[in-house]
This record gives C-alpha cells, sequence and structure tokens, in this order.
C-alpha cells in the first residue's frame, strides 16, 4: 500500500498517524509540505529512521527544491522520486491512502 | 491503468491542486488513463473562469482548462459544493435568479453521483487536498 503525507510533521501528526498504522513494508511518499519530515538533525529523524527500517520512505524532489532542502541534507535511507516516480508508486501499489 | 482524481482544495492555497495537476500530467504521459477529476469542497475553485492571477504566476485554472482540451478529460465540479462559494454555469445561474455564471472553460458542474462512478470506475483514486 501506498501512504501520501502532504503536512510537516510540525503542523500536524498525519505522518505519526501514518506510521502507527501502516503495515511493514508499506511505501511512504512524502509530499507538499510532508517533506520537512526527512531532513536530518529534525525532532523526527529518530521516528523516520525507525521507519525506513520497516517501510519504504520517499519524498518528492520537485517539492524538496521547491522548499532549498538539498539531497545531501536527507535522512539515509530516504529515497527521492519525481512526479513520474510518484505515478509508478501508485500504479504499483494495490491501494493509495492519502493522509491529509 | 485507470486513476481517478479527486481534488479537495482550491488553487493557490497549499499546493494540493498543483500536486493534482502535476500528478495528473505525469500520469498521462506515461500513457495511463485519467477516468475524471473529480473538485469536492474548496476544491471547486479550481473551476472559476475569474481567476486572475498576477501574469508571471501559474494560472492553474486555464492549466487544468488546456489539459483537460488536449487528453480530452472529464472535469467535474460538485454541484452542492459550487453553489455554496458561488461557482455556477449558465443553467445554475437562470435556476438561481443570478445575473451571471463563471464556470471555466473545460469544467462541467454535476452531482456526488460522478465522485462515486469514478471511484468504482477506476484502478486507484488519488485524493489531493488540506
Amino acid at each position: 500500500m501506498l501512504h501520501t503525507i502532504n503536512k510537516s510533521p510540525f503542523e500536524k501528526n498525519s505522518l505519526g498517524t501514518c506510521l502507527r498504522l501502516a503495515k511493514p513494508g508499506s511505501d511512504i511518499l512524502l509530499i507538499e509540505d510532508g517533506v520537512y519530515s526527512v531532513i536530518k538533525g529534525s525532532a523526527m529523524e529518530s521516528k523516520v529512521r525507525e521507519a525506513t527500517k520497516e517501510h519504504t520512505v520517499y519524498a518528492l524532489g520537485p517539492d524538496l527544491k521547491a522548499r532549498g532542502i538539498e539531497e545531501n541534507r536527507l535522512i539515509e535511507g530516504v529515497k527521492v522520486v519525481g512526479y513520474d516516480g510518484f505515478v509508478e508508486l501508485a500504479a504499483d501499489n494495490d491501494r493509495v491512502q492519502s493522509w491529509l | 491503468m485507470k486513476f481517478g482524481i479527486l481534488v479537495n482544495e482550491g488553487p493557490y492555497q497549499h499546493q494540493a491542486a498543483d500536486t493534482a495537476l502535476n500528478f495528473t500530467k505525469a500520469a498521462l504521459q506515461k500513457g495511463h488513463e485519467i477516468e475524471r477529476v473529480f473538485f469536492y469542497h474548496d476544491g471547486v475553485n479550481n473551476g472559476t473562469r475569474l481567476t486572475t492571477p498576477p501574469q508571471d504566476d501559474r494560472n492553474i485554472v486555464k492549466l487544468w482548462g488546456e489539459l483537460a482540451k488536449e487528453h480530452d478529460l472529464d472535469l467535474v465540479v460538485c454541484v452542492a459544493a459550487a453553489q455554496r462559494r458561488g461557482i455556477v454555469d449558465q443553467d445554475e445561474a437562470k435556476r438561481h435568479g443570478k445575473n451571471a455564471d463563471n464556470i471555466a472553460d473545460g469544467f462541467r458542474i454535476s452531482g456526488l453521483g460522478q465522485l462515486i462512478e469514478m471511484g468504482i470506475k477506476s484502478d486507484r483514486l488519488m485524493v489531493f487536498g488540506d
């Protein structure tokens, strides 16, 4: 299953809720302000690091770029995809849950 | 694969309308089909032709309309959500005694049945919103 999160973890707890409920082996894609979750050194780091062990965590490249977040600032293990990758993830998973 | 796109947020609010538009474009580019794009809640504001952003800003309403024309997309605005927010076509304007309509090119007004049908007919339902 693909989970998308579009809100900053410092604004809403949708990533926290997602991580609590997602089954192991899920694909989790951070988009829009959700990409603030995957920066190294934030209060979310340990939670996201933990998540990369159980799930595959992705961040949308154009949204990172729009916020001036360079890829060397990302938590190790987080994969960057473009919109084409977003479409592939949505097609490859049998369900998509948007955490809004 | 058939994608259904649900847009629940207006343009220029956060980013959901842009994301939905970019996702739709990318899906079409990869050869997927778009069953329908349904605009609900504040998402109906994507469908007013009176939108006039500054010249150096993207015109999201126009971009939807152009994409719809190019790929023969069905852009549907929820009638009840639209009425609340003052989005009307000619028929709705007449019915409610309004002196103008403002639905944008490429959009049509219809009901929630269209959302349900989109959900049934699509392989994936993508929700973009607030």
